[in-house]
């Protein structure tokens, strides 16, 4: 298990974590559903926010919407990074799951950072290097359009310049030394955290040579837009249809760019990593359960 | 309230996301065809001869949950657009939220009737990730499983398309069979289907001589009951009626559409995973690849009908060569600690087990507690495994970030991808074809919705 990086830094103790909760103003932390006919809402003190100076011994709870929860990850960001650049690896805060759920474990201060996969070093070993050979041999615009190459676990993954995919798997599928001809799996994968969180993988198949390879692109959220493969790979039709449905990735240039699995009308994009579960508490023999995705749980 | 203002806010940069209206009653959803009214409504029925008709989602003969919108020109079918989502249950997301070993449970009811190929390619990407490598007995016990369930699930297919068309004995006869593979599963695993057997590092649970007796009073029957089958229909006038020249694709088609399986195979290209990229030893095992050249429903049918005899082939040389020995991994971190016992309700613990960490040592407690709470950490990173299930390529692309639940597991679903060729080869047939084409796919809505 080498690949874990475990605490490479240590939070402060949550009953210290005052500078983040005093640097935003109390009205942005203040649950959304709160009646306003009792009074100004800035005298109101809410659970969880330390009124008057007086030290709130607990961790922040926000009952406000995952976006809010999303602001107070940023800010540990800050903390851990001593205010720079939020960097562009995520990081996972302490053992367990919901942020600012009240726990009191000790081990709330544990920060483990997402390990990503280090640029392959040649030679690849097995057909790799033919292939990412190849490929720089039929495509004028390698070097522009490859980010990156990386080996892992015996497969071999292509990061793509997304306004490149759609040319890059033209090749992939017609050039003879390649042949990739055969569009296996086309899906998406939310890396919040990151600026470019959204990617798209595709697993290329070819028969000819029975190989196997990934092509990786990323897209930020603001600017989710991706060629569509569907003239080289008419398979991509409904696997971009679902990754649109399920991510927000726009394939431009896809015929027919509608939901598929959700309803017609669905607000948001359910896969998406701050897109919440949406279960129910549920009560059982007098005590209620809360829902999967706000339940202590271990990470 | 949480749920509206998170997903307004980010759907308000997205120029293609529907709005939905907030009534009185809360938030509510317009769940008709967006596009009915439109189709409907572009053409004036007192001039025109185009039919718009709406077949599904509660048809007995689209496989569950499938709708079908379908132009017609008299009795030639124009254009189809299949709308599907109406099984969504939202595994993948569900399976962000429990543990590796939990995420067998949800897999399973993807594809439902073949669990144990889904169960397997899942459990065969969380091992690659892990970098471990399962006991020979679990390897043998996988691929026995995985062959019982490719017969089981053809023989549902059998039974259905049969029944669609016109042959209710076919459909009798075929759930006859199908019912002593289920009575095996149960006795192997105790539950007939969804039964989340198969797990990271192994299966869940030994196979006893109960069973194995079982499986091979099944390989005596199960020959005559092909033979059966082939007396019925294989010849029959009716069925070549129906089946022969009717939704033909071709394998340009099927590579262009992504088509693999029995579908691919009727096209003549032998590519069976078993064969062309083996997993799980298939490569030890002596069987053919069964292709047809007609492109047709009638190929596909023979295709699946010589897979069922080529299965009972590996199943029997699984037999010869089952050695006792363990069926989970040695490391204990992994390896869930409990041989679970089959109680008369089901799956249950093991009474020595528990009695064990109960009465006799704190520390197996412990680690029981943490194995089963907590969950095995996978090392980060993203890998894609497939393997042949009855539809054709299954595949499982899982990421893991470090933790003990999945980062991201997508299912690249065979029913999914191959329903997308329903267009292409019901278009210019007639109605009932359509029927007879959408079942040659054998999609199974559990798995194309997830």
């Amino acid at each position: 298990m080498e690949g874990i990086v475990v605490a490479d830094e240590k939070l402060p103790h949550p009953a210290e974590d005052k500078p983040s909760a005093d640097a935003k103003p109390a009205g942005e932390r203040m649950p959304q559903s709160t009646d306003v006919s009792e009074g100004p809402a800035d005298e109101k003190v809410y659970p969880g926010h330390a009124a008057a100076g007086e030290p709130d011994p607990l961790p922040v709870k926000h009952p406000t919407d995952s976006i809010d929860r999303l602001q107070a990850t940023d800010d540990l960001d800050e903390m851990v990074s001593g205010g720079g650049a939020p960097t562009s690896n995520p990081v996972q805060h302490g053992m367990f799951g919901v942020i600012g759920s009240g726990d009191t474990s000790g081990m709330g201060g544990l920060v483990r950072r997402r390990p990503t996969a280090a640029p392959a070093e040649r030679p690849y070993g097995s057909y790799f290097d033919e292939t990412v050979d190849a490929l720089a041999a039929a495509f004028p615009q390698f070097d522009a359009a490859v980010e990156a190459v990386t080996v892992d676990r015996d497969e071999l993954t292509i990061h793509i310049r997304p306004e490149f995919i759609a040319q890059v798997c033209q090749t992939m599928r017609d050039d003879p030394a390649l042949r990739y001809e055969f569009c296996s799996d086309v899906s998406g994968t939310d890396y919040l955290g990151e600026a470019r969180r959204l990617h798209v993988t595709y697993h290329l198949l070819s028969m000819t040579f029975r190989r196997r390879v990934r092509l990786e692109v990323a897209v930020s959220v603001d600017d989710p837009h991706v060629p569509s493969v569907t003239k080289v790979y008419p398979t991509a039709d409904w696997q971009e249809r679902e990754t649109y449905d399920m991510y927000g990735v726009i394939f431009d240039g896809h015929p027919n760019l509608t939901r598929i699995l959700m309803p017609d009308d669905w607000e948001g994009h359910p896969q998406r990593k701050d897109y919440p579960l949406g279960g129910v508490p549920v009560e059982y023999k007098g005590a209620e359960i809360p829902p999967p995705d706000e339940r202590r749980q271990y990470k | 309230m949480t749920e509206h203002s998170t997903s307004s806010r980010a759907s308000a940069k997205d120029p293609f996301a529907a709005t939905a209206r907030d009534t009185t009653e809360g938030k509510v959803y317009t769940v008709t065809g967006g596009d009915w009214d439109t189709i409907v409504g572009s053409d004036d029925p007192l001039h025109h001869e185009k039919l718009v008709i709406n077949m599904g989602p509660q048809h007995p003969s689209t496989h569950g949950v499938l709708r079908l919108v379908l132009e017609m020109e008299g009795e030639t079918v124009t254009d189809v657009r299949p709308v599907i989502g109406y099984l969504h249950t939202g595994i993948e997301k569900n399976m962000e939220y429990r543990t590796w070993t939990q995420g067998s449970t949800f897999v399973t009811r993807a594809d439902y009737l073949s669990p144990v190929a889904n169960e397997t390619v899942y459990c065969l990407a969380v091992e690659k990730l892990l970098g471990v490598e399962i006991t020979e007995r679990a390897r043998l016990i996988r691929v026995l499983m995985l062959e019982l369930n490719r017969i089981a699930s053809h023989l549902v297919w059998f039974a259905t398309t049969g029944m669609e068309l016109g042959a209710t004995t076919m459909m009798i006869i075929g759930f006859r069979e199908r019912e002593m593979i289920l009575e095996i599963f149960e006795l192997i695993t105790g539950l007939r289907m969804n039964m989340a057997y198969v797990r990271p590092g192994g299966v869940a649970q030994d196979v006893t001589q109960d069973a194995i007796d079982a499986i091979r009073e099944f390989l005596k029957v199960m020959p005559k009951r092909l033979k059966q089958y082939e007396n019925l229909m294989n010849g029959q006038p009716v069925l070549h009626a129906r089946t022969k020249g009717v939704a033909y694709l071709d394998v340009s088609g099927c590579l262009a559409l992504g088509v693999t399986g029995p579908v691919l195979r009727s096209a003549g290209l032998p590519w069976d995973l078993r064969k062309t990229m083996p997993y799980l030893g298939y490569d030890e095992f002596d069987f053919e690849v069964p292709t047809e050249t007609t492109c047709d429903v009638y190929g596909r049918w023979m295709v699946r009908w010589h897979e069922c005899q080529e299965s009972l082939k590996i199943v029997q040389q699984v037999l010869d060569r089952l050695e006792p020995g363990p069926v989970m991994v040695e490391d204990k971190k992994i390896a869930w600690p409990a041989q679970l016992a089959i109680g008369t309700d089901g799956m249950g613990n093991s009474l020595s087990h528990v009695a064990k960490i109960m009465g006799q040592s704190m520390e197996a407690l412990i680690h029981h507690f943490k194995l089963v709470t907590e969950g095995f950490r996978v090392p980060a990173g993203q890998v894609y495994t497939s393997i042949e299930s009855p539809r054709g390529e299954i595949g499982c692309h899982a990421v893991s970030d470090g933790g003990t639940r999945p980062y991201r597991v997508h299912v690249r679903e065979p029913s999914f991808v191959n329903l997308q060729a329903l267009p292409a080869i019901s278009e210019g047939g007639l109605l009932a074809d359509v029927v007879a084409g959408g079942a040659s796919l054998d999609p199974v809505m559990g798995g194309v919705d997830r």
